[in-house]
């Protein structure tokens, strides 16, 4: 299986998810953010980092750069794209999954492990997964997902709820929310779930010498339900 | 009152976000875009019911905290 990471100035896991793929067993290319074409994948993943500084909103203009059409051409023809962390934010700007990752409520910078469950895994993505409840790590300033409440009703009703956030045994509520977002949201998919957006990094908990291996079971699992 | 502040930065300061979004715009084919200056914008509701007397205690607040007069220009508008 052949992956794509798109690297833009400010992006710094775009090397930790070229690690993560690899070792799973993807063939995975870097892409840089001026080029125009993709190279021919069956995932894309736009990486955690800071691109373009954060400068106007996080993700606006790493969401107009060059490689960006091609990637949402992708996404719409059905190709898997999966932003994590800043790559969230910056599928949010460009309109391929609704809602906005803004200021964490307690205006702290977050870097912990957190819990999320799975909540939908009739997916590429999940399918398959052997936990339903994976401890990931999070770091961002900016991941209070928000939607209006059209937008959330809509989400709803279509399954697009990827994960929220939980304790250790799947308990959603306010105390486990780390970052004060609308219904403990960690991920959502787009309408047909070729999308996902998440702000935990599956790519940080690949190692027993990390904090964790959850991220192990979801890109094996991935990979497993590409092939 | 609301008095309404927008404070910019100095002429001549570079302005790495303002170039970011110029290049950004040109990209999507704004090419007659010349120029971004990125600024910030406040309103600020204050407890004084005399505009000048509210004016002069924002202008006080600019000096003080919301902008850095070393690089930034502020405006009460």
């Amino acid at each position: 299986m052949k992956s794509s990471v798109i690297i833009f100035p400010g992006s710094n896991c775009d090397r930790d998810m070229d690690v993560a793929l690899k070792k799973f067993g993807f063939i995975n290319q870097m892409v840089w953010h001026n080029d125009i074409d993709l190279p021919k994948s069956d995932l894309i993943v736009l990486p955690g980092g800071f691109s373009y500084g954060d400068y106007l909103r996080c993700g606006s203009i790493a969401g107009k750069s060059r490689i960006i059409s091609s990637v949402i051409d992708f996404a719409k023809s059905g190709g898997m794209v999966m932003g994590v962390c800043n790559g969230f934010q910056i599928l949010t700007e460009t309109g391929l999954l609704s809602g906005v990752l803004q200021q964490n409520i307690n205006l702290n910078f977050i870097c912990k492990n957190v819990f999320i469950k799975i909540n939908n895994n009739k997916n590429k993505y999940f399918e398959n997964i052997k936990k339903n409840i994976l401890e990931l790590h999070i770091a961002h300033n900016e991941g209070n997902y928000f939607c209006s409440q059209d937008e959330l009703k809509s989400i709803e009703d279509n399954d697009q709820i990827a994960a929220t956030y939980c304790d250790q045994n799947g308990k959603i509520n306010e105390e486990n929310n780390p970052n004060g977002a609308i219904k403990n949201i960690a991920g959502i998919f787009n309408e047909k779930k070729n999308v996902l957006g998440m702000m935990p990094h599956p790519e940080r908990m690949i190692d027993k010498y990390l904090s964790g291996e959850d991220g192990s079971i979801f890109f094996t699992n991935l990979l497993n339900n590409l092939k | 009152m609301i008095v309404k502040v927008i404070i910019t930065l100095k002429k001549g300061v570079l302005d790495p976000q303002g170039k970011a979004i110029q290049q950004t715009l040109i990209g999507m084919n704004f090419s007659s875009v010349k120029e971004v200056r990125q600024g910030k914008f406040f309103e600020i509701d204050i407890n004084e019911k005399d505009e000048t007397k509210a004016k002069s205690k924002v202008q006080e607040m600019c000096k003080k905290l919301l902008a850095n007069l070393v690089i930034e220009d502020f405006k009460i508008i």
